[in-house]
């Protein structure tokens, strides 16, 4: 035991409120699908690639079925497939060149469709389980790094040099690599297509870039002896779409908040806790692990005083990610360094809030993310924060361990800046490797009060939000002080009412799949 | 110690020794021939004394180095000139004072990160009540009326906003730098601004972390602040260069 002394009951307590305020959402997440999630419907069931205008043809589909939303557009498709012997390719190209029109009534009965639709969800399904047992068995003949888990960026725009930047970070002993995503596209409410060379602050996400960046890093684990994990990030407009694409090639890991979406990139709520859902139930059948953004409450809010912000939105991500079928071990609920250097004991309170998460989320791979609010042009001091941050990394045992880069806040890292931030962190974590079994902290010291604390302001904090409720919560800019209405945001229009007759086959599936039929009743 | 300023040079344990550390990779393999690749390379800078302290592999064929060199170089410091803001700095008390005194109104400052940038850190630095590193932002002044529209806005709501709102001052925010980016993001609200009209009674001000008061300058903006700015830096600009257009001083 740590020494914190954390009350159960408070704990069990915290749990309850979260799950009390997320279950507030299920009713609107149930009776509402969205463009997204109809788009990453048709992905799942094979389609890919763009018309002659560019245009995914995801997206053409959608929009060309857009007065049946209501009902979803996998059994119309499945109907059109097969009256028209088309693939599901096939059909999308010649609706895009305007040489047919599926709005009308299709000569296939709706039991023939809905076999065929069966047939086809079943197949790819078992495509993803596929791609799923191929990461286990890989992992398990490989053999991966210990945890805290190295996770370094890269970021230049170009894949073709991503992967060169990956491999090297690899060898060095990085665990996991992330390409960083090109600034804006989480605004886009579509999917670029192919392979990119060009972006600013990242790469685009795209499935061609997501399958070269995998292959590569299948070849350098079998050089390193390790498998290395592949990231990107489920954000933005097109959340369950990117989880599509992760899950066909074989991403380990997504960024994927309940939230983030609403409060850092003013995206619709509504929109936003739709396509979480049905993103974390896609996670979930993969096999990949979600990393959450609670970082961002901290670089608007300042550390000390939001601290229980993060641990609310920890909580709230659980229970969303509960939900939807995820694992204890696929939650990479997230939390960050980022207390002003200048005051006293800072440290310590950062120690605290690790100690705390650990405790309260045993069994997650907790993703600790550096110092980057208070990162200044002066290098020197910066690694030596990078170090502290990474002393505290190994002390409470974190899953994911975000490096710090000294050049953080001034460009997207260099070469040698990865190098260094992988040698800063073998050098703190060996060095101290077994300090959290070494010490206990002391019980009436200034750092289990302070956690103590933590958790007192988070059921107070969660006990208004229950009252107030979630929405209105975020109305009245409970959460990172930033005020977001239902009827604001990007994405609304994409947000469609269900009818009774509404079918997501996927939805089901993979609700039996995740043995949560029962509890996704109330989401799906 | 006797400096002379027109023939300036890095000082490392004694005047004019002209010592300097550099770090750089070369896409070469660590060995003998790639430090001494590296070490002609800083000798071609003009470097002398030569000393590679540090060559580690850092995978893929690349090299990291650490060298120490001596400079030729010498600058005559009398003859550099730069643009800096001339305004005083004053405290949010005084920035408040100020604005009763001077305009018997608020002063209304709009504010948004350009394109599509996505970061708010910068303008929220600067005007969110909470501010940044114990400065509160332009939201927390009681003589202003702070208006922050985020970021990913387009030039033209940000302009269409202050218009609206008869902005006495503009903030543009921009932190990505990838292939310029911001130098075409902040050309184009200024070409935008500038055959609006709203030039003459409007103070346009650029901000982020690899912007200075040069650039802005250079740009077509009143002013520009960088690195270690803060709410009360701004504010105390606005204030004065507003005061100075009021009275034509």
């Amino acid at each position: 035991m740590s020494g914190l002394n954390l009350s159960k009951d408070k704990i069990t307590e915290l749990r309850i409120l979260a799950d009390d305020i997320t279950s507030q959402i299920s009713p609107l997440i149930k009776s509402h699908t969205t463009v997204t999630v109809e788009r990453s419907v048709l992905r799942l069931m094979g389609l890919d690639g763009v018309d002659n205008d560019d245009v995914p043809l995801p997206n053409v589909l959608v929009n060309h079925l857009s007065g049946e939303l209501k009902n979803g557009v996998a059994l119309k498709t499945a109907s059109a497939m097969l009256h028209y012997r088309l693939s599901i390719n096939e059909l999308a190209e010649k609706i895009s060149n305007k040489e047919i029109d599926i709005t009308g009534d299709l000569k296939t009965s709706t039991s023939e469709a809905l076999d065929f639709l069966n047939e086809i969800v079943e197949q790819q399904l078992e495509t993803i389980l596929q791609v799923r047992s191929d990461r286990e068995s890989m992992i398990s003949s490989l053999g991966e790094g210990s945890m805290p888990w190295q996770y370094v960026i890269v970021a230049t725009g170009n894949i073709h040099e991503d992967v060169i930047q990956a491999r090297a970070a690899a060898l060095k002993g990085a665990d996991i690599i992330a390409v960083i995503r090109t600034t804006g596209q989480s605004l886009l409410d579509y999917i670029p297509y192919g392979i990119t060379t060009e972006g600013f602050g990242g790469t685009y996400a795209t499935q061609a870039n997501f399958k070269l960046m995998r292959s590569a890093l299948d070849e350098v684990s079998k050089e390193c002896g390790r498998y290395i994990r592949l990231v990107n990030y489920a954000s933005g407009l097109c959340m369950p779409e990117i989880v599509v694409m992760g899950a066909f090639e074989r991403l380990d890991m997504m960024l994927n908040d309940s939230m983030y979406g609403i409060l850092f990139r003013d995206i619709n709520p509504v929109r936003t806790f739709i396509d979480q859902y049905f993103s974390r139930m896609i996670n979930a059948v993969s096999g990949m692990i979600i990393n959450t953004g609670e970082d961002n409450y901290l670089t608007t809010a300042d550390a000390i005083e939001g601290a229980h912000t993060v641990l609310a939105s920890d909580l709230i991500n659980e229970s969303f990610a509960k939900a939807a079928g995820l694992k204890p071990w696929q939650m990479g609920l997230g939390h960050a360094f980022e207390i002003n250097p200048d005051i006293q004991d800072g440290f310590l309170m950062e120690l605290s809030q690790a100690l705390m998460l650990r405790e309260i989320f045993p069994l997650s791979p907790l993703k600790y993310m550096p110092p980057t609010k208070f990162m200044s042009g002066d290098i020197f001091k910066g690694y030596i924060m990078n170090a502290l941050f990474n002393l505290v990394g190994v002390w409470s045992n974190q899953g994911i361990q975000l490096l710090g880069m000294l050049t953080e806040a001034m460009h997207t890292p260099f070469l040698h800046d990865r190098y260094l931030a992988l040698e800063n962190s073998k050098y703190v974590m060996n060095n101290a490797r077994h300090i959290g079994e070494s010490f206990t902290v002391n019980p009436d010291g200034p750092v289990a009060l302070r956690a103590r604390n933590v958790i007192d302001e988070t059921l107070e904090f969660l006990r208004t939000v229950k009252d107030e409720g979630l929405l209105e919560s975020i109305t009245d800019g409970k959460f990172a002080d930033i005020s977001r209405t239902v009827e604001g945001g990007k994405g609304l229009s994409g947000v469609i009412k269900k009818s009774d007759h509404y079918l997501n086959p996927f939805a089901k599936v993979m609700a039996d799949n995740l043995k949560i039929s029962e509890e996704a009743s109330k989401w799906i | 110690m006797d400096i002379d300023n027109k023939s300036i040079k890095p000082y490392g344990d004694t005047l004019n020794d002209g010592s300097m550390q550099l770090s750089f990779t070369l896409p070469l393999p660590k060995g003998a021939h790639s430090t001494e690749v590296a070490r002609r390379f800083v000798a071609q800078m003009g470097m002398n004394e030569v000393e590679v302290v540090l060559s580690n592999d850092i995978g893929e064929g690349f090299t990291f180095f650490v060298v120490y060199a001596k400079t030729s170089q010498t600058i005559d410091s009398t003859q550099v000139h730069v643009q800096e803001i001339v305004s005083k700095k004053w405290s949010r008390e005084v920035c408040n004072e100020k604005i009763d005194e001077y305009f018997h109104r608020k002063v209304t400052v709009v504010g948004a990160c350009i394109g599509e940038d996505a970061h708010t850190v910068g303008i929220d630095a600067i005007m969110n009540m909470k501010g940044y590193n114990g400065h509160y932002g332009l939201e927390r002044y009681k003589g202003f009326k702070a208006i922050n529209l985020g970021a990913q806005v387009t030039p033209e709501i940000l302009l269409k906003k202050a218009v609206e709102l008869n902005a006495d001052a503009i903030l543009v925010s921009q932190i990505v730098t990838q292939r310029d980016i911001h130098i075409q993001n902040l050309t184009e609200f200024v070409e935008l601004a500038d055959t609006s009209g709203i030039r003459k009674n409007t103070i346009l001000i650029a901000g982020g972390p690899r912007i200075d008061n040069g650039l802005a300058l250079e740009l077509g903006y009143d002013a520009g602040f960088g690195r270690g700015s803060f709410a009360d830096d701004v504010a105390s600009y606005i204030i004065q260069e507003l005061h100075r257009r009021l009275t034509g001083a």
